[in-house]
């Protein structure tokens, strides 16, 4: 079984946006920031998406230049989704920027409606949010299609929709095909989420307007592929959760005191911390491979996928849990940050597919089938 | 010389000069290893004169690329792998002139195999420890060695060892201690197998009694051997986790391969196992990977010190998986019968011995437990733990 060569190095022009990324959110997304808006249930900053979207040009990075992008790739929004990730932002990007794009590009871009709402998305005018479960996984069965009525008008419900709340516009999958409904026509319930950093909502359909941009076939086919580019994007986000947790960790254990000697100077906990490490060196490895395998079509993107989310969302809750526990009693207050990344590591260890269900799907890759 | 930067033009141009010269089909082997020294292209990195050409380390590997593709022969890295990988660097790193030139072109060859006779019964992962004793006998001006060193490969077929022993015990133990070449023929040199878990006897014991060794035959200074056996030991490492495997490489292959074709075994509880050792395999080799690339790009990560690590944790866990799925021929074992293997064979044995075997992965070459140390205080920068040996006469310590 041969493996195609990968890049899985960051280029200059990657470390350039990861650097215009973290400035920006060191400025405007501060965990304190984070937090207070948290606790108010509307978590979003729209100013920092625009910028993010708009200025630095993130929105666009998967669309295509003659559709109005940046004609970057995967590659570079991975460096973006590792910046979101330490900082848990919250921010509709893995949604809006990722999963709708990916959407959108499975279908007809000559299409005058897709071609319009992928400029929008890509220029940051609009946000887009696909109507689907977060924990929606590529493989997996995808969810009972809602119905088209007559004329466009579609009536279902969808529950755990990941940003629904700050969407403008909302992807939807009808027994008809793709749609995409304005927000204002759907009734949204705000679920109570386990992360707060990334809000979920019941979308409730009533006989609610669409406009059809490809057919059932198209539709699934498209949403499929996406959620395979998705989830290998996610692993990205997961790697710079993990490394945030990593790096406070230690700063925090060669800091503090106990026993007369920094807490950090005990065996025990140096090697919890080194393993820590190496957990997010591989992580570091995988999510690249990921990226670097969709950014270039490489046949074994699927497999390179299941491998890295396999991986990564173990290691994001490792390094989350290691991070509460080892600041001890600090690592358990609402003001330390280190609880909105083990909430956010959980929920995206569900996002997307379970590490299970992906090594299910190594399974099928790598032909290794179950009894 | 004027200092030429090589290229790899440059040495390509050499190594068809070489293959010109002496053809890998019509030149005996031996000649050709010697030709190859001479014409620098041993190993590109070290001096002219001694097997190299003062060019970058990594075009070595264009080198080595060209010459397999012309069918030439190798110096079989992995038979003398102590002398290439260890006492190379460290020769070239502490030694004369004279040592240079007298030792560097046989160990290349293979004419002359090289053991390291460092780890002792008393002082493994602690290897400062060390208790073998080399005094300085007045008159000669020899020193005379007197210990037991333990875990020695290749002892009862080299010619030559790298050797350190406590020249001063009044001093901390890192400090007293010197470095030197311990010819294994010399009269006191006793080499007795030391069979092991597996049932071979890979490793030796070596017992050192009354042994001379010249004053010429010292590497660095007196006292200065902990330094020079940095040296020797950062590379043992480089050695150990640098390999390169393909997708599904390494420990992996056997066991999937007997998943695919022998279903009755298969169960869902060892599926699941499969599974996840699968991925980190492949994650692992991933992880090596970026290493390469990174060091190929002349930015050098600290990820090496972490992969011996984890294919060390990797190799005991595919292989105890891989005697479980075997069922009731898990039971049984190839052979017990005593053998000195010249290499460790990790694929093409049966699924107990490496089982076994693997175990001595988290042990040889630096502990797992040493070497999360020296990840947690080298690329973390956590604090080192209190300790009261390193200013305390070595005499004076417990042991």
């Amino acid at each position: 079984m041969t493996a195609s060569t990968v890049d899985l190095l960051y280029s200059e022009t990657e470390e350039e946006l990861r650097s215009a990324v973290r400035s920006l959110l060191a400025d405007r997304c501060d965990p304190a920031s984070v937090l207070a808006r948290a606790e108010t249930g509307d978590p979003y900053d729209p100013a920092l998406s625009r910028t993010l979207g708009a200025d630095i040009g993130a929105a666009g990075l998967l669309v295509p230049e003659k559709l109005g992008g940046a004609g970057a790739g995967h590659r570079e929004a991975a460096v973006v989704l590792e910046e979101l990730g330490r900082a848990v932002a919250p921010v509709p990007y893995l949604t809006g920027s990722v999963l709708a794009v990916e959407i959108l590009l499975g279908c007809d871009t000559e299409s005058p409606d897709v071609a319009a709402l992928l400029r929008e998305i890509a220029g940051g005018r609009r946000t887009c949010v696909p109507a689907v479960p977060l924990t929606l996984a590529p493989g997996a069965p995808l969810p009972r299609p809602v119905h088209d009525v007559g004329g466009g008008r579609l009536t279902g419900t969808l529950t755990s929709v990941a940003d629904a709340a700050a969407a403008d516009v909302l992807l939807v999958l009808a027994d008809t095909g793709l749609h995409v409904v304005p927000a204002a026509s759907a009734t949204l319930t705000a679920a109570v989420p386990l992360d707060l950093t990334r809000p979920l909502a019941t979308v409730t359909l009533d006989a609610a307007p669409g406009t059809r941009l490809a057919d059932a076939a198209t539709a699934r086919a498209a949403l499929a592929g996406a959620l395979i580019g998705a989830a290998g994007l996610l692993a990205s986000e997961q790697l710079g959760i993990a490394e945030w947790c990593l790096t406070e960790t230690v700063t925090h254990l060669r800091a503090r005191h106990q026993f007369n000697r920094p807490v950090g100077s005990f065996q025990a906990l140096k090697h919890r911390l080194a393993r820590l490490w190496l957990d997010v060196a591989s992580a570091r490895a995988a999510a690249r491979a990921a990226a670097d395998a969709l950014a270039t079509g490489a046949a074994d993107a699927p497999l390179t996928v299941a491998v890295a989310q396999a991986h990564c969302s173990g290691v994001a809750v490792r390094a989350a849990e290691e991070c509460v526990q080892l600041h001890g009693g600090i690592g358990m207050t609402w003001e330390h940050p280190a609880h909105l990344y083990l909430k956010r590591a959980k929920a995206d260890s569900l996002a997307l597919g379970t590490a299970g269900h992906h090594r299910g799907l190594v399974a099928d890759f790598a032909e290794l089938p179950a009894p | 010389m004027t200092a030429t930067v090589m290229t790899a033009e440059h040495l390509l141009a050499r190594v068809r000069d070489l293959l010109a010269a002496h053809p890998p089909a019509t030149t005996p082997r031996a000649d050709f290893l010697r030709a190859r020294f001479d014409a620098g292209l041993a190993w590109v990195h070290f001096p002219e004169g001694l097997g190299g050409l003062d060019a970058p380390r990594a075009l070595q590997a264009v080198v080595d690329a060209e010459l397999e593709a012309a069918g030439a022969p190798d110096n079989d890295p992995r038979r003398i792998g102590i002398g290439l990988g260890m006492a190379a660097p460290t020769i070239l790193a502490y030694g004369t002139d004279e040592q240079k030139r007298r030792f560097l072109r046989p160990l290349w060859l293979g004419e002359e195999v090289w053991c390291q006779l460092f780890s002792e019964p008393g002082a493994g992962s602690d290897l400062a420890a060390l208790a073998t004793r080399a005094v300085r006998d007045e008159e000669g001006g020899d020193w005379v060695v007197d210990g037991q060193k333990v875990w020695t490969s290749s002892a009862h077929t080299a010619r030559w060892a790298i050797l350190i022993a406590r020249t001063d015990p009044t001093l901390p133990k890192h400090q007293g201690i010197t470095y030197f070449l311990c010819d294994m023929h010399a009269p006191g040199v006793e080499v007795r197998p030391l069979r092991q878990i597996t049932g071979e006897a890979e490793f030796n014991e070596v017992f050192l009694t009354g042994v001379r060794i010249p004053d010429t035959h010292r590497l660095g200074a007196v006292g200065q051997g902990w330094a020079v056996a940095r040296t020797t030991l950062m590379n043992e490492r480089v050695a150990i986790g640098g390999m390169r495997v393909p997708r599904e490489g390494g420990m992996i292959a056997p066991v999937a391969a007997t998943w695919r074709e022998r279903p009755a075994l298969r169960t869902h509880a060892l599926h699941q196992r499969l599974l996840e050792l699968w991925v980190e395999a492949e994650v692992a080799r991933l992880t090596g990977e970026r290493l390469r690339q990174q060091l190929a790009a002349g930015r050098p990560g600290p990820e090496g010190s972490g992969m011996k690590l984890t294919f060390a944790r990797l190799n005991q866990e595919i292989s105890a998986l891989e005697v479980e799925l075997l069922a009731e021929e898990g039971l049984l074992y190839e052979d017990w019968t005593l053998r000195r293997p010249e290499i460790v064979d990790f694929t093409g044995r049966d699924a107990g011995y490496r089982y076994l075997r693997a175990k001595g992965n988290s042990i040889e070459g630096g502990t797992s437990e040493i070497l999360l140390n020296i990840v947690a205080e080298r690329v973390l920068g956590l604090p080192t733990e209190p300790r009261d040996d390193k200013d305390t006469p070595w005499k004076d310590l417990l042991r």
